[in-house]
């Protein structure tokens, strides 16, 4: 059982998946996804907990040996990331069985929860696999699945921001194709920790730079990371509320680590200094912040307002990266889990306000944060999360990443994030005073507080939102 | 010249994926799109196969008398690749029959006019 932790975690939920599909009654397609991702948690948990203890987990598929079979290779970061998947993916399942079964007809639910389990079991797979061609097809998995739970959306809309990300998603995911089978050229392995002993000598190579290319380019597609960012307000918008919430605190989440993985583990030490990759990575950083943080002060409609605040928030996690230091890539991974906390909590919040009146615009929510405390509060202190305030998850990454910056004397990555700090006190500024300080809708009036089964799950983030805000030893979270 | 010729497969690559990259950027029909999205994933495989052909190598079933072989990997990848091609293009195409029902017509510019008109 233990040594099999680390594939049983991909096969439960690929295996669910059928499952569910085949079922008619909605509500034990929804018990089923629901066992599943429970016992991923559980899994995943004693995975780490098994890493923390004993160090690297390399497992064989099929008993083949690695090179030349394929190998999932565990250590503290990917551990620590199909922790958080499965966490947020058992805590969203409460959550959608009001919300999605408002939102989606009864017929398409079993298909619904299939898909979802299908987009689960492909995150999980690429934070499990040691393989880089299986990251690829684990990524088609969670992403083709991903492009159908979107156009389930109830606006006609949702189908072409659905299309609009396949297309985007599968270039981008092309691209990355033809990285892999560029380094394959001239290493013969697709082996991640193989790569790695044999690019040292191969670095000269213009191949080996071409290859790394396109596949910083395909991942920063699937990232949304500014100016690659477009299709990613639009699906959040439209999708199920549910989706947006699940998406939102993972998908973008695998890629970074992926990247992560490519830039610090595959390619040497050393590498990603002789390419513009970190100057990249900081000037688009800079200007998904300002840019993206502009824009959602701008919005009407809250869910794509919080959409282009994630893109926003990517632009903070690339800083990271871009810093390439020991801290900087500590703050991204650090920020990684904490904008799952927040932003999986601020769309919980909105889905409930969703669910009561059947609109997020901001004339719709108007003045119903006197009517619905709870929610009210989950949005201000996932608001506040979001800003950055002291005792806050939000807090702990942000001083990170000025800390990263200020070592590097990078003056003006400094006052971005600052900024940017204060553009989101801006954009939240808007959401709490048009919940708190404006008068209701007539039609309004009587909208009572969302029920405890959409509420649960929200303050169960906001709670970890202040949990990891007072918990700041980086080295708890893998950092 | 012996290196244009020498390397012909790999300057159709390089046509294909730009011809099939263009469309997918240029063309505002939705069905066309996604062929073009077919002609650079294709454009991939090619690729994929150059990659694998060892020179003077035979194709790789095990025979006897042959001591060389091209690398099966590449093939083995490609399949898989193939596989989420077809998959890609069957869901692409389902979302451009839901939109043609929602929007009665598949160009991109008559959609986003509909969308601003309401």
């Amino acid at each position: 059982m233990k040594g099999h932790l680390s594939l049983l975690l991909v096969v439960i939920p690929l295996l669910a998946a059928p499952v569910t599909a085949a079922l008619t009654r909605a509500r034990l397609a929804w018990a089923i996804a629901f066992a599943v991702t429970t016992a991923c948690v559980i899994l995943a948990g004693m995975q780490l907990w098994a890493v923390l203890n004993d160090g690297i987990i390399s497992y064989e598929l099929g008993g083949w040996a690695p090179p030349w079979g394929i190998e999932y290779r565990i250590d503290e970061l990917n551990a620590l990331v199909a922790l958080i998947i499965s966490g947020i993916a058992a805590v969203t399942l409460p959550y959608a069985l009001l919300s999605a079964e408002q939102e989606i007809p009864e017929d398409k639910l079993p298909l619904f929860y299939s898909a979802f389990l299908l987009c689960f079991a492909g995150l999980l797979g690429i934070t499990q696999t040691g393989d880089i061609f299986n990251v690829f097809v684990f990524l088609e998995i969670s992403s083709l699945s991903s492009y159908a739970l979107i156009s389930l959306g109830q606006k006609r809309q949702a189908l072409t921001s659905a299309y609009q990300y396949l297309i985007m998603g599968t270039l981008g995911a092309t691209f990355f194709l033809i990285g892999v089978g560029l380094i394959y050229s001239v290493t013969g392995t697709l082996n991640m920790a193989d790569l790695a002993q044999r690019l040292p000598e191969l670095t000269h190579l213009k191949t080996v730079h071409t290859g790394f290319a396109f596949i910083m380019i395909g991942f920063a597609l699937k990232l949304a990371l500014f100016p690659l960012h477009l299709w990613l307000p639009n699906a959040y918008t439209y999708a199920p509320t549910v989706i947006s919430v699940f998406l939102a605190a993972t998908a973008t989440k695998v890629a970074l680590y992926v990247m992560l993985r490519v830039l610090f583990t595959v390619f040497p030490e050393g590498f990603v200094s002789t390419t513009p990759a970190s100057e990249l990575f900081i000037l688009s950083g800079i200007a998904a912040i300002l840019s993206a943080s502009v824009y959602a002060i701008y919005q009407a409609n809250v869910k794509r307002l919080l959409a282009y605040s994630s893109v926003a928030q990517i632009g903070y996690m690339a800083l990271g990266i871009g810093l390439a230091s020991a801290m900087g890539v500590t703050a991204a991974i650090i920020h990684l889990f904490n904008h799952a906390l927040m932003k999986g909590a601020l769309f919980m919040a909105i889905g409930a306000i969703i669910y009561r009146v059947g609109a997020c615009r901001m004339e719709n929510i108007q003045g119903l944060g006197r009517q619905m405390p709870w929610t009210f509060g989950a949005i201000v202190i996932g608001g506040m999360s979001l800003i950055g305030v002291p005792g806050t998850a939000g807090f702990v990454s942000k001083w990170y990443l000025v800390l990263a910056a200020l070592e590097q004397e990078a003056w003006i990555t400094v006052a971005v994030i600052l900024l940017g700090s204060l553009l989101a006190v801006v954009y939240m500024g808007k959401i709490v005073e048009a919940l708190y300080f404006r008068p209701v809708e007539e039609t309004n009036v009587d909208v009572k507080e969302a029920p405890m089964l959409l509420l649960a799950p929200a303050w169960v983030l906001v709670i970890a939102n202040i949990y990891f805000g007072l918990q700041t030893e980086p080295d708890r979270r893998g950092g | 010249m012996d290196f244009i010729i020498g390397h012909y497969n790999y300057w159709i690559v390089i046509v294909l994926m730009m011809v099939g990259f263009y469309t997918v950027i240029n063309r505002g029909n939705l069905v066309k799109k996604i062929i073009g999205l077919n002609i650079f994933q294709v454009s991939v495989f090619l690729l994929y196969i150059s990659i694998g052909t060892v020179s003077g190598g035979a194709a790789p079933i095990a025979t006897e008398g042959v001591e060389l072989y091209s690398n099966p990997l590449p093939h083995v990848l490609i399949l898989t690749a193939i596989v989420v091609g077809v998959a890609t293009t069957a869901l692409g195409l389902a979302l451009v029959v839901r939109i043609k029902e929602a929007y009665g017509t598949i160009e991109e510019d008559e959609i986003h006019k509909c969308d601003h008109t309401l």
